[in-house]
């Protein structure tokens, strides 16, 4: 605060004028040209490429993983609500492995989405730097071809995949976008679909053009990315992503542009948080999201639900990979592979409700289901039983691999059509 | 000899530091979006200004959006911050700077979570709506969340003691015997007021702009939390473009047109009016 | 409580019989204005009481929405999270660093400029000015253009360094405005009794200084710590408090956020209590000294 004292000499207003009156004299101005002339060489320079493809060739592959040992510490990156947590912030089978193995698991929610994940590592590893995390969690898709492209994956060491290959669901080993599972294996996968509070709907949802119902202006809630928004929109319209061509983006984008103003807003993440508060009634949402919050949201007496529409759903994998620079790869292996144990997988199915890549833990949580009672026994006997959690033929059968345009003249294409729909 | 030189050499580190790591930066900026190529290929320096014209031609909706928010805030603040400090310059008595102070009192916490307590208190069924939804006094569909109304009104809360604190310290300035020799002379008291004081005062109330208007025109954080689709601002179009997209050119061109329009007001407001009351505002 | 500026004319007396008096029109307008303040600076703590109530809050779900009750477990499990954890240390450990260095380089010149005519003082004048008027953004978005021209990737020691930079110019205001009330005869006089330039600066100068450059230091530590549109884009993968705020707003902010904003809060408000009691003190000794 100013002193009073100060008043007084303040108050002559010629020293006042000398003292602040602003004069760019000459000699300024050249100054000002010569910092200018800096700046022209700065001009010459660019940003230069940030990274080229890894070599996955066995003998490279095999010459790093020689050189590597486990270490005693861990730092993974992973989407919110995305492990089994405990209260208190614990992870119960975090811990255990902590306690198996000694290594020390610092576990981040850094991942809000793709997108800016991508954005955030990007620039370490361009510059072969480490960027701060050892083990993250990349969805299968655009920025899982861009990781791949310039090289900001670490080949996997396949010898420690034991469990991995006993365990996991076959359709898991050969997926189209990480043949035989060089770079990754699946964390969990998932459906997009639809998540409405029924209390507030009035009705069940059932398709994507629900979406579109004026009766919920301004409390519809949709995805801002562009793999789920745009994929869904070519269902709502009817056309198979996988089919789709040019003119079908633009129609998909124009079905995007009537629905913007009933659209409250485009959600990265928190679209659970709005439908949670009640500040949407009905919202795109990934299918775990809607289960884990009815959990959480028990105490206050929320019960959310999740649809596949019938135009459709999108099917998601996400994937463990190691990222470039890793201080801990072998520690990171470790990691991976004691999540494909089914008893772990059954403990985080439990909690995540997302779709587990191991069989073998349905049996698992439905005895863990019949051991318990009362509400936690009906709990977990619709985990083990939802098309959520372990989906049946039918239920894959209802949905669809989203189209992945290829990095460059095509993605560009793609995201000029719909990033002016959520990014504006 | 080492007299003359001792005041460059004081000025000498931070002004370095200020030139490196303020002035060239803005250079930098326009360097950068003078380029072209995306993340894979590199970017190239190929002094394309086709940028600035695309993103002027794409976001124009935003640019007029956040000038008119800047604005809508700058006014509704000085119709707000300016009773309360003629209060206070007048009436406050010893007690002034502990009034100053519990104006400045909120601004203890985190701009971020006092963004968010807005946000809770403002929830479409909070302890506010909620509660007048209950007794009918409001359609079930109501909301001020993402509505325009919302992102000024947190504008105006977080910009509230830039416009106080200028007017308050030109209200102190004012020499009370004016004011007794203009009652002396059977002035009334609107009189006095609008002859004197307002005009002696508006250099103030100019400072309060500049601290509010550029600030509030260029600011995302309030559209991120308390907008939704139709009040994204210029500052998120930026964020988006270099934190997600990486599209480095596009992003800096942006932010240079943003920057430009706002600094021409700021140095034609530094030529007319001098720099002394902002600073003076900074300081108090 | 409050006591109106002008002098109070005499009781109704000399008033014409229907007018009211000029004392009684200035109590009212004092009282509406007195009543708006008050209004105001209600409405001004209320996300301020939001944040320190919902620290209590026994609330089981992951949005701290809905009130469930008190508890003060929150402030007995307040580092459970690790993230947020480090994001608070990194805040707090890069505003110490920053109002170091800021002090010091904003110090000296604010004294410099305050003291001395300096050759080229429009040009730094306008420097300072276009620093505290431009957007926050565009001198983010500017420092992270020269660090990609540079290759340099962003984090913890590229967030002290755009700190330091927009501190320094504070502390440099600051403390020049400072110096406007700096009587030079008092240094002439140390000098004409034979002390030398750095002994009258460590003995007469600097003392008188102190106040205007501690006031300079709070507010240099306080920006750093509540600076969040700077240093988003220059942060990288490094976290500070608001930038994890900020972050976790998406997904449900845990009440470990409001009970470190408490007592950030508090913190501040002693500090500047405290520069004050100090202050007072000081000048009361003085004045008794005379």
């Amino acid at each position: 605060m100013s002193e009073d004292s100060s008043e007084q000499t303040r108050r002559d207003p010629a020293l006042m004028r000398g003292l602040t009156q602003s004069r760019l004299g000459r000699r300024d101005v050249l100054r000002l040209f010569g910092a200018a002339g800096g700046a022209a060489f700065l001009a010459s320079c660019g940003i230069g490429s940030q990274g080229s493809a890894t070599d996955t060739s066995k003998t490279a592959v095999a010459g790093y993983w020689d050189t590597h040992k486990p270490t005693d510490s861990l730092t993974w990156a992973n989407w919110p609500l995305y492990l089994d947590t405990a209260g208190k912030g614990a992870h119960p089978t975090l811990d255990r492995f902590e306690k198996q193995t000694g290594i020390q698991v610092n576990y981040i929610e850094a991942i809000q989405d793709n997108a800016p994940f991508f954005a955030k590592v990007q620039p370490s590893l361009s510059s072969g730097q480490y960027s701060g995390f050892d083990l993250a969690v990349i969805s299968s898709g655009i920025y899982f071809n861009k990781f791949k492209e310039l090289g900001f994956f670490l080949p996997l060491d396949q010898s420690r995949l034991t469990n991995f290959h006993k365990y996991a669901d076959p359709r898991y080993q050969s997926e189209a976008f990480d043949p035989g599972n060089v770079l990754s294996i699946p964390w969990q996968a998932g459906f997009t679909g639809i998540g409405y509070n029924p209390a507030m709907t009035g009705r069940e949802i059932t398709s994507w053009e629900d979406l579109q119902d004026p009766k919920f202006e301004g409390k519809i809630g949709m995805m801002a990315n562009n793999e789920d928004l745009p994929n869904c929109a070519l269902l709502a319209i009817g056309v198979d992503p996988q089919k789709s061509t040019e003119a079908d983006w633009h129609k998909a984008a124009d079905w995007l542009s009537k629905q913007r103003p009933l659209v409250r807003q485009y959600y990265s993440q928190n679209y659970i948080g709005a439908l949670a508060t009640g500040d949407v009634w009905i919202s795109m949402a990934w299918s775990g999201d809607i289960f884990q919050q009815n959990l959480s949201g028990k105490a206050v007496g929320q019960a959310l639900k999740f649809a596949i529409p019938d135009e459709g759903g999108l099917l998601f994998t996400d994937n463990f990979v190691i990222l470039k620079e890793a201080k801990n790869p072998v520690s990171a292996m470790m990691l991976m592979d004691y999540y494909y144990q089914p008893d772990i997988a059954a403990e985080v199915t439990e909690w995540v409700n997302y779709i587990s890549p191991i069989p073998d833990a349905q049996k698992i949580v439905a005895a863990d289901a019949a051991a318990s009672s009362g509400g936690d026994r009906t709990y977990l006997d619709q985990v083990a039983n939802s098309y959520a959690t372990f989906p049946t033929q039918d239920t894959y059968a209802k949905t669809t691999i989203g189209f992945t345009p290829k990095v460059g003249d095509e993605l560009n294409t793609w995201n000029s059509i719909f990033e002016p729909v959520y990014q504006s | 000899m080492r007299r003359r030189l001792a005041p460059y050499a004081l000025i000498l580190p931070g002004g370095l530091w200020l030139a490196v790591f303020f002035v060239v930066p803005m250079l930098a900026m326009v360097s950068v979006s003078l380029q072209s190529g995306d993340l894979s290929q590199g970017f190239r320096q190929t002094f394309d200004i086709g940028n600035y014209s695309d993103m002027v031609s794409t976001y124009h909706t935003q640019l007029v959006r956040s000038l008119v928010y800047g604005l809508l805030t700058t006014v509704i603040t000085i119709a707000l911050a300016y009773p309360m400090a003629y209060w206070i310059a007048f009436y406050g008595g010893r007690h002034k700077s502990t009034y100053l102070f519990l104006i400045l009192l909120p601004f203890f916490v985190t701009f971020v979570i006092r963004t968010i307590a807005w946000q809770f208190l403002l929830a479409d069924n909070g302890i506010v709506l909620g509660h007048l939804k209950s007794w009918g006094l409001l359609p079930e569909r109501f909301h001020i969340l993402a509505t325009g109304y919302a992102v000024v009104g947190g504008l105006v809360y977080n910009f509230l003691p830039f416009m106080v604190l200028p007017i308050y310290v030109a209200l102190e300035r004012i020499d009370r015997q004016f004011l007794e020799a203009a009652s002396d002379l059977f002035a009334s008291r609107s009189q006095v007021f609008l002859r004197i004081v307002l005009p002696l005062s508006l250099p103030g109330v100019f400072a309060g702009v500049i601290l509010t208007f550029v600030p509030a025109s260029s600011d995302y954080v309030n559209a991120t939390i308390l907008g939704g689709t139709g009040q994204v601002m210029i500052g998120n179009i930026i964020e988006t473009l270099y934190l997600t997209n990486s599209q480095y050119p596009q992003a800096a061109a942006l932010s240079s047109i943003l920057l430009g329009a706002l600094l021409l007001g700021i140095f034609g407001y530094a030529k007319a009016l001098g720099t002394r009351d902002v600073m003076d505002a900074t300081a108090a | 409580m409050s006591t109106s500026v002008a002098p109070t004319p005499l009781p109704l007396s000399d008033e014409a019989p229907h007018d009211v008096s000029p004392a009684r029109r200035e109590r009212t307008g004092g009282r509406l204005l007195r009543v708006y303040t008050a209004v105001v600076i209600a409405w001004l703590s209320l996300p301020i009481i939001v944040m320190i109530l919902f620290g209590f809050n026994d609330t089981t779900s992951r949005f701290n929405f809905v009130w469930q009750g008190w508890t003060l477990h929150w402030y007995r499990d307040l580092f459970q999270i690790p993230d947020l954890t480090d994001s608070l240390v990194n805040s707090l450990t890069i505003a110490t660093l920053t109002t170091i260095a800021a002090t010091i380089l904003g110090t000296m010149i604010g004294f410099a400029m305050g003291k001395y005519r300096v050759r080229g003082r429009a040009v730094l004048d306008l420097v300072l000015f276009a620093n505290v008027a431009a957007p926050e953004i565009a001198l983010g978005t500017g420092l992270l253009s020269l660090f990609l021209s540079l290759g340099i990737p962003r984090g913890y020691l590229t967030i002290l360094i755009a700190h330091i930079m927009f501190d320094i110019v504070y502390v440099a205001i600051t403390v020049r405005a400072r110096m406007s009330a700096y009587d030079r005869s008092l240094e002439e006089a140390s000098e004409d009794l034979g002390a030398g330039p750095f002994t009258t600066f460590r003995l007469v100068t600097l003392p008188i200084l102190l106040p205007g450059v501690i006031a300079g230091a709070l507010l240099a530590f306080a920006l750093s710590i509540d600076d969040f549109v700077i240093t988003e884009f220059n942060a990288g993968t490094t976290q500070t408090f608001p930038l994890w705020v900020y972050g976790s707003s998406r997904v449900g902010t845990p009440p470990q956020v409001n009970v470190m904003g408490t007592l950030v809060f508090a913190f501040g408000v002693l500090l500047v209590l405290g520069n004050v009691w100090l202050m007072r003190r000081a000048r009361r000794s003085a004045a008794g000294a005379h």
